[in-house]
């Protein structure tokens, strides 16, 4: 979608203020944000795709003004609701405990998987589709329409769109394509290129 | 981003609230959201990446494992898993220093370089990454020579990126560990170099 998380290239931010030997929360509450955020999510009762589908999607106001922190809570409230949690209806793939913290972490959930053969090669030059999806989409929009060189063939990875909506893996190819910043910016940029992740269906021959 | 006494109270109130549902519920148990709080504060951070470019300088054939296929050379040295199940690094020379961003939210490689600094989290820097990374580094108080080429990866899928910096002049002979000291995180994200030699 075209929402409020998607601003790359955007005014209006200010300067980078980086913190000085900056805590890695900044109070008791974030941890148990973030604890509960990656807890919840190992229970499988939605994907990574679709926690991040509903963070993307608040409304721009109270996305602008939330920290981190907040939009991982406010969107875990809101999955929680729509699990039907309080009513007794969600039934946990695994829940975390203390001793499988640990192992649980360092497999990860890796997303590559057998699918299609990639329909590109490093150096196909692509382009990327017009487009402007009401739903969860990682083609941020100042990619779209332009056109680039892909670099490099990652595999075939869980599809996010489709994921995030509930409607299966569906796997695709995953570049990363490479884009001339001039053709992104114009004239004015300090990037000599930008590089994208960038999925098959997104893509067609430039 | 307020952050007043009353709102920080609101944000208590909420996570509690949201904590004793998923415990009575049987979602969550207490004991392991301290085991996670544990571990992203106290164990996974940029102590893991900083090995792996050290080791990168010192050893020319893990250098170049860690460039063809980042995931297993990384795993090498203990370092796996979450929001780094597929990894890529990147080599910065004179001619391409490369900067790391998540436009979109927040990507960023955990399992090498801990938990996210929030400046990397705000739209601030997503904004101004892809389009303007000189003026990024000189919020960082960085010049890069005007021949330096800037290379900007938007971690928009589940690949992971990290920066290895260059080597910093003076450093030959020494100690693996005395160069992992010297890696910062921002030098592993593109917006920092090592700390002078």
């Amino acid at each position: 979608m075209n929402g409020p998380a998607d601003i790359g290239g955007a005014h209006g931010f200010g300067p980078v203020t980086p913190e000085r030997d900056e805590p890695i929360f900044h109070a008791e509450w974030e941890r148990r944000a973030f604890a509960l955020t990656l807890a919840m999510g190992a229970t499988g009762l939605w994907t990574i795709d679709r926690s991040r589908a509903v963070r993307e999607s608040l409304p721009r106001p109270l996305y602008y003004t939330s920290t981190y922190y907040e939009i991982w809570l406010t969107a875990l409230e809101r999955l929680v609701a729509d699990a039907g949690v309080a009513e007794g209806e969600a039934v946990p793939r695994q829940v975390l405990t203390a001793d499988t913290v640990r192992p649980a972490m360092a497999r990860g959930g890796p997303v590559d998987r057998p699918g299609p053969a990639p329909a590109f090669a490093a150096g196909d030059r692509v382009r990327v589709k017009p487009m402007r999806p009401a739903s969860h989409t990682r083609a941020p929009q100042y990619v779209r329409g332009r056109e680039g060189t892909v670099v490099r063939v990652h595999g075939v990875h869980v599809f996010p769109d489709t994921n995030a909506a509930g409607a299966g893996e569906a796997p695709a190819p995953l570049y990363n394509v490479a884009f001339a910043a001039e053709t992104l910016w114009g004239p004015d940029t300090t990037a000599a290129d930008v590089h994208v992740d960038l999925f098959e269906p997104y893509l067609e021959p430039a | 981003m307020s952050e007043d006494h009353s709102h920080l109270g609101d944000m208590e109130v909420r996570v509690r609230a949201l904590q004793s549902l998923l415990e009575q519920q049987g979602l969550v148990d207490a004991a392991a959201l301290d085991e996670l709080v544990a571990l992203y504060e106290h164990e996974v951070g940029p102590q893991n990446g900083a090995k792996v470019v050290a080791r990168a300088w010192v050893d020319e054939a893990y250098a170049a494992r860690l460039f063809d296929d980042a995931t297993p050379a990384i795993a090498e040295l203990g370092f796996s898993g979450r929001q780094g199940e597929h990894m890529v690094a990147l080599a910065n020379t004179p001619e391409v220093h490369n900067m790391v961003v998540c436009t979109l939210c927040s990507c960023y490689p955990w399992s090498v370089l801990g938990l996210p600094p929030t400046w990397y989290k705000t739209p601030a820097y997503r904004a101004k990454a892809v389009a303007d990374p000189r003026g990024v580094l000189e919020d960082f108080g960085i010049a890069l020579p005007e021949a330096t080429r800037i290379r900007v990866w938007d971690s928009t899928a589940e690949v992971r990126y990290l920066v290895v910096p260059m080597r910093p002049a003076g450093t030959a002979g020494w100690s693996e560990e005395a160069l992992a000291a010297i890696v910062t995180r921002d030098s592993m994200i593109g917006t920092g170099l090592p700390v002078a030699a």
